[in-house]
């Protein structure tokens, strides 16, 4: 069974179709890019598998079970996350507390809990915290765990919310251009970090990327859209040598 | 009050419920003013409540478009400001209560009255003079609010909740300082307009209700017209849009904005002088809940959205009316905010209001 | 032991006032200005849950204390006291030890469930609007009650003084002041503990990033519902408590000002800062006391404070910080975390 499955998906916003026809099918452990010019429906595609949009047409399947109808919190619990376009991370709490609340579907414990500070409250949280930790310590952040998003580097409130995403231990990870506005090394970093995770943890990783580098050098498979619609799926030579591909990022001859 | 034929109309707006605001009353059927010319046969007219005869009935629509002429032109004033600084000026409800207190004493000044001897020029004269000079006057009290405690905190780059609190301390000093240095007892606004009434078949209607509609239509169609025909009324549209294209347009970001506080609050002023010439009794905490109804009437028709203000102003004057032809009147503001909060509920954006979507 | 040295000291502070009530040496005139600072606590901090962390515009509470005050009054009434309602009390004067706790948990229920209102909508709109509807909201409840001839109308209720007095014939401390001071710390310790759990603190998240926080699995339709409605319901606590002291409540009581007054101690103390809430209350109960000989002046002053506040620190006292943040010693003497 894979893990995504897209069928026929569209997507209308009024007269603008964004989305026309996407369909794939993601295994495990794979490694798939999402290239296109810009406006192509990149990220919508990303808005209707994390749930924030719904469909006009087709069906997502997330480990078998239909997600049409899901919030994005649901969505969530299935094993799915994502990072975002600009950073989002939550900019009055610490690092810390960034990675603490975004496992808020494990909290698990009722208000009661809450109140009385039961056993139950006591254990979930101290996972919690844990599992907070020992990310912050894998991914090379701990010393910025007091720290207030605003006050790191651009490159670093990235990887913070690639831990973020990381913490709700998901099956499936969308990077939405995780590589836009950073230099040179910390796309080195980048690079890096995105294997590391790829080798550490039992995820898909399916990114939107623009930086050829980044994608050439770590997807396995790249599908590329242009006006909403697949125009080519392949590995990453075929990718390069396709004429519709060409046409779409650079024009053709013909005027 | 059975058929006072004769009787100074202003006799009826003396009849005072124990709410502050005097309440869109019981259809004049009830008591038929002044009929100059038809001899007062008929006693009050006590309609069952629930039954509305067909003259009552065209009586509760322009006493509707009366008061919603109000509430349109305070909510203008809201509308505007808002569409240019997604502010809530909550501080323009007693703007309005400030222009009726200085209609009062313009008035006064000219007329003399209440003691004072005073210039002692004619009603249509000094109805002439006070007018536009409320509407100025008034203006700047608006722009001083603007200049003094908006603009510095727009310098500032401050959030917008901060200037929406300002706001409303602002407003609360208006009204709390008014009744500091004015002391509670009421003025009672001098009469300006002799009183004239015209009866259709029973339906009875006053030129002042006539001016105050007027009013508003004519408002309306100036401010439309400005907006979209001027070149700072598209300024002002374009703000909400980008603030920082606009200046390329020549006119600098500051001016804008005076111009639309001046644009409000002449009109908060406009409807004091209106109110004050319908309701002579005026209090410190007039403006309050006259301004925050016609702000839920602005935000039900879609804020930001001038057609919404007037349309939500009107509205909120045939909800009220209605209520209490049918209803004891004590129940109009409770109807009245339910059925606002209703329709904010369906279509929480207003009626005229398009609804901002966020992109991921 | 050190750990706790909060704990001991906070309810060795409860008994200790208490005692000097009650053998006079705080006079009655103190008492009922520290029973009003208890009862602004509560209500300066639970509408900061939802104006601080949650980042919402709510101008209603003053409805939400109303509901609260009126349901625990009438249930006192009906069971304490000789009443026009169903005339004789319900209940021997004994029992109101035990009714009035039960009383005031209805009162705080029912203004919890009133604030069903107003988290619904939240659930599809936010800022201005959610204003309005918490300004409607607030306007509805007063003219309901005003149209309740049977509660009394606008000319208000009475008759709590009876069940105060059964108290206090049962033991004559000033019970009213225990049971505001109880209220207070349980308000407090309870919001503490839900702000700083992972739970509450989807809250702020969603104040700072919703569709972030939607995304990362908070149930954001979840967490505005408690917020909101645990907010109205400690209201509704509050509510409950200051109409007891009072002996008497009027519908109009809770109006736009006093949703204001409670909106000036928020801002005032810092949005999402608990101990800048309790320090404002404390202050501007205080402001309130010291200013009285102004009269109405104290209405243009107080509004003039707040408009220099946004002017110059608009975070407020506290910013969103917490006393432990400022002097972090403090977190030696006390366990919660």
């Amino acid at each position: 069974m894979p893990l995504l499955e897209a069928k026929g998906l569209t997507r209308r916003f009024g007269g603008l179709i964004a989305v026309n026809d996407f369909n794939i099918e993601l295994g495990e452990r794979e490694m798939v890019a999402l290239i296109g010019p810009n406006g192509a429906g990149k990220t919508t595609v990303f808005n209707l598998v994390s749930g924030f949009y719904q469909p006009s047409e087709g069906a997502i399947t997330i480990n078998g079970r239909d997600t049409r109808g899901m919030r994005p919190h649901q969505v969530t619990s299935l094993g799915v996350a994502r990072t975002f376009q600009g950073i989002r991370l939550w900019g009055e709490m610490t690092v810390l507390d960034n990675i603490r609340v975004s496992q808020h579907y494990r909290a698990g414990y009722s208000l009661l809990d809450c109140f009385l500070r039961t056993k139950k409250y006591m254990i979930r949280e101290k996972e919690i915290e844990r599992v907070a930790w020992e990310l912050l310590e894998a991914m090379e952040l701990k010393e910025y765990a007091l720290e207030l998003p605003r006050n790191l580097s651009y490159g670093l409130q990235r990887r913070v919310e690639i831990a973020r995403a990381m913490s709700l231990k998901p099956s499936l990870l969308l990077l939405d251009e995780p590589a836009a506005g950073l230099n040179s090394a910390d796309v080195e970093g980048l690079i890096k970090l995105v294997r590391w995770i790829h080798d550490t943890f039992p995820v898909t990783i399916w990114m939107i990327e623009h930086q050829m580098k980044v994608v050439m050098s770590l997807c396995t498979r790249i599908k590329v859209v242009d006006f909403g619609a697949t125009i080519a799926d392949g590995t990453p030579e075929e990718i390069q040598n396709n004429p519709a591909v060409i046409k779409a990022y650079l024009g053709d001859d013909t005027i | 009050m059975a058929g006072t034929s004769g009787s100074p109309p202003a006799l009826f707006f003396f009849k005072r419920t124990t709410t502050l605001w005097p309440s869109p009353n019981r259809p004049t059927g009830h008591c038929p003013k002044g009929r100059a010319v038809q001899p007062a046969r008929q006693g009050p007219i006590a309609q069952p409540q629930g039954k509305v005869s067909p003259v009552e009935f065209f009586q509760h629509i322009l006493n509707a478009l009366q008061f919603g002429s109000f509430y349109a032109l305070i909510a203008l004033g809201y509308t505007l400001v808002y569409g240019v600084l997604r502010l809530i000026n909550f501080a323009h409800g007693d703007i309005f209560m400030v222009g009726a207190y200085i209609a009062y004493f313009v008035a006064v000044l000219l007329l003399g009255g209440e003691g004072m001897h005073g210039l002692g020029l004619s009603p249509a004269l000094t109805l002439a003079i006070t007018v536009p000079v409320t509407m100025i006057l008034t203006s700047l009290v608006g722009v001083t609010l603007e200049r003094t405690m908006y603009r510095p905190l727009r310098r500032k780059g401050a959030d917008r909740l901060y200037v929406v609190i300002t706001a409303l301390m602002a407003g609360l000093m208006l009204e709390n300082g008014n009744l500091a240095l004015l002391g509670a007892s009421r003025k009672s606004f001098p009469e300006l307009m002799e009183k004239v009434v015209w009866t259709f078949g029973g339906v009875s209607v006053t030129n002042l209700k006539v001016v105050v509609i007027v009013a508003a239509i004519v408002v309306f169609v100036l401010l439309e017209f400005i907006v979209t025909k001027t070149k700072i009324g598209m300024a002002m549209r374009g703000i909400s849009y980008d603030k920082f294209a606009i200046p390329l347009m020549g006119i600098p970001l500051d001016t804008i904005i005076v111009v639309t506080f001046i644009l409000g609050s002449s009109m908060a002023g406009l409807a004091g002088i209106l109110y004050a010439m319908s309701y002579p009794i005026l209090e410190p905490y007039m403006g309050a809940l006259i301004g925050w109804k016609a702000f839920i009437a602005a935000v039900v028709g879609g804020i930001g959205d001038i057609r919404g203000a007037i349309v939500g102003g009107f509205l909120l004057g045939f909800i009220e009316i209605g209520v209490v032809a049918v209803f004891p009147s004590t129940l109009r503001d409770l109807f009245a905010f339910s059925v606002l909060l209703g329709i904010l509920w369906l279509k929480p954006t207003g009626l005229f209001g398009v609804a901002q979507t966020t992109k991921i | 032991m050190q750990k706790h040295t909060f704990t001991i000291s906070l309810f060795a502070g409860i008994f200790l006032l208490t005692v000097l009530a009650q053998f006079g040496v705080i006079n009655q005139y103190l008492v009922s200005v520290i029973m009003l600072m208890g009862v602004n606590i509560i209500l300066s901090t639970s509408l900061n849950l939802v104006n601080g962390y949650m980042g919402e515009f709510s101008c209603g509470h003053g409805g939400f204390m109303c509901v609260g005050a009126y349901v625990s009054s009438v249930v006192t009434v009906l069971c304490f006291s000789k009443n026009h309602i169903l005339g004789a009390p319900l209940l021997p004067p004994s029992l109101a030890l035990l009714a009035f706790p039960l009383a005031l948990a209805a009162g705080a229920a029912v203004a919890a469930v009133a604030g069903l209102v107003v988290a619904i909508p939240s659930f599809k709109t936010r800022g201005d609007y959610l204003a309005i509807i918490t300004l409607a909201a607030n306007y509805i409840v007063i003219s309901a009650i005003d149209n309740m001839e049977i509660i009394g109308g606008p000319r208000g209720f009475m008759g709590m003084n009876a069940t105060v007095n059964g108290m206090e014939g049962l033991l004559d401390i000033p019970w009213m002041l225990l049971w505001v001071l109880s209220g207070t710390v349980f308000t407090v310790w309870l919001l503490r503990r839900f702000v700083s759990s992972t739970l509450g603190k989807g809250v702020p998240a969603i104040a700072q990033d919703e569709i972030a926080a939607e995304i990362m699995s908070v149930d954001t339709n979840r967490m505005k519902l408690i917020a909101f409605m645990l907010s109205s319901g400690l209201a509704g606590l509050a509510g409950g408590l200051f109409a007891h002291i009072l002996g008497y409540v009027n519908p109009h009581s809770f109006d736009i000002m006093k949703s204001t007054e409670v909106m000036v101690m928020v801002y005032l103390g810092g949005m999402g800062s608990l101990s800048g809430a309790t320090l404002s209350a404390i202050l501007f109960t205080v402001l309130l006391e010291v200013l009285r000989p102004l009269e109405i002046w104290k209405w243009v002053v107080i509004p003039l404070l707040l408009i220099l506040l946004m002017q110059f620190r608009p975070e407020g006292i506290m910013g969103n910080k917490e006393l432990s943040d400022l002097f972090p010693k403090l977190k030696k003497y006390y366990s919660f975390k």
